[in-house]
């Protein structure tokens, strides 16, 4: 009841950060809008887990983690620079 | 199971899915990039340790707990990364923060 | 030196891959013993396995002791952001202060930074050789950094 409760509430706040992603209003606003809802899917993953009585999920919910760091740093990357090649300096591969 | 250790699981999901809330709230209400910032970090830290610690007790001693303590560890360490790299990123995209500094 | 290094290294893997699989026949755990042997070589390879990559130089016990003191400090600044965010004024006051850190190694000043970003309200947006820049939400969050224990703790945990 509470589990299922608790689930709903995250499922919430997923929708309200896609409102800020899509409101914006810079780029920066988005991605930080999807990496929260990324953050919040993990939360949501393990919840429903939970609620269906399967433990497995969390296997999928760790994996999402690491790739939604991934995604933000890489989608952060290709604005900056406009590719996501190695850094052509040194400068630049410290930058990120 | 413990009647103790799943009414505090309980209360840790609630309280949790009320800390999720406010930073997806504060992210709408904050008026500029720079404060959102702050506001999805009440999400990314206190949301998800209270939610996973729910889960936790309600768990018990398991490699499910294992499992749940990495995947906060790993949200922990990332959310902090991310956040870090975006201020950073946005500085040097030129967006200015707004301040209040009287200097 | 090198070599504690590369066995700590395929220690916490093969835990990190005991504790993944939960599944232990003779088969899946060579084939984990395997993989843990791959990595090892490869990181070995690109050169990432050294006192940064891989710090088992800090105390153990001070790590959980410096844990525990933020987790305490994340409570707080949680609840104090929560309720600005939730106040219908929204009474907020956005500045930029410089922060002095003295820890003698870089991996400390990371820690250090992190752990700003970690706590709502404050989050670091350059770090460079003599200090951090450090967006902070309120004054009063600026102000108790500007005191300095995070500095202090994270300097003494990060000396050997």
């Amino acid at each position: 009841m509470i589990i299922t409760a608790t689930t709903i509430a995250i499922v919430i706040a997923m929708a309200i950060a896609l409102v800020r992603a899509y409101l914006g209003p810079t780029t920066y606003d988005r991605i930080l809008a999807v990496n929260l809802f990324g953050t919040i899917t993990v939360l949501f993953i393990s919840m429903f887990g939970f609620m269906t009585g399967r433990p497995d999920f969390l296997d999928i919910a760790l994996v999402y983690a690491l790739i939604n760091f991934i995604a933000t740093i890489a989608v952060l990357k290709f604005f900056e620079y406009g590719d996501l090649s190695p850094g052509r300096t040194p400068e630049q591969e410290r930058d990120i | 199971m413990n009647i103790l250790a799943e009414l505090l699981a309980y209360a840790c999901l609630v309280s949790g899915a009320f800390f999720v809330i406010v930073g997806a709230i504060g992210v709408i209400r904050m008026p500029e990039f720079y404060t959102r910032l702050h506001a999805a970090s009440v999400t990314e830290t206190l949301g998800s340790i209270l939610v996973i610690a729910g889960l936790v007790l309600l768990a018990g001693f398991s490699l499910v707990s294992v499992k749940l303590l990495m995947v906060l560890l790993f949200i922990l360490f990332t959310s902090c990364t991310a956040v870090h790299a975006l201020a950073k990123a946005a500085i040097h995209g030129g967006l200015m923060p707004e301040t209040d500094d009287d200097d | 030196m090198k070599m504690n290094h590369e066995i700590s290294l395929g220690l916490s893997l093969l835990t990190l891959w005991l504790l993944l699989s939960g599944l232990y026949t003779a088969l899946l755990v060579s084939l984990g013993l395997a993989s843990v042997v791959l990595v090892v070589y490869l990181a070995n390879r690109m050169d990432v396995v050294d006192r940064e990559g891989h710090p088992f130089h800090l105390k153990l016990m001070s790590i959980f002791g410096y844990w525990a003191w933020l987790l305490k400090e994340i409570v707080l600044a949680n609840l104090d952001v929560s309720r600005r965010i939730l106040h219908p004024d929204l009474p907020i006051s956005p500045s930029i202060v410089r922060i002095q850190c003295t820890q003698p190694d870089d991996l400390g000043k990371v820690i250090y930074a992190n752990s700003i970003t970690l706590t709502p309200g404050t989050v670091s947006l350059e770090v460079d050789e003599r200090g951090i820049e450090v967006h902070a939400l309120s004054k009063e969050a600026a102000e108790t950094l500007k005191k300095g224990e995070m500095d202090r703790r994270v300097t003494e945990m990060s000396t050997l």
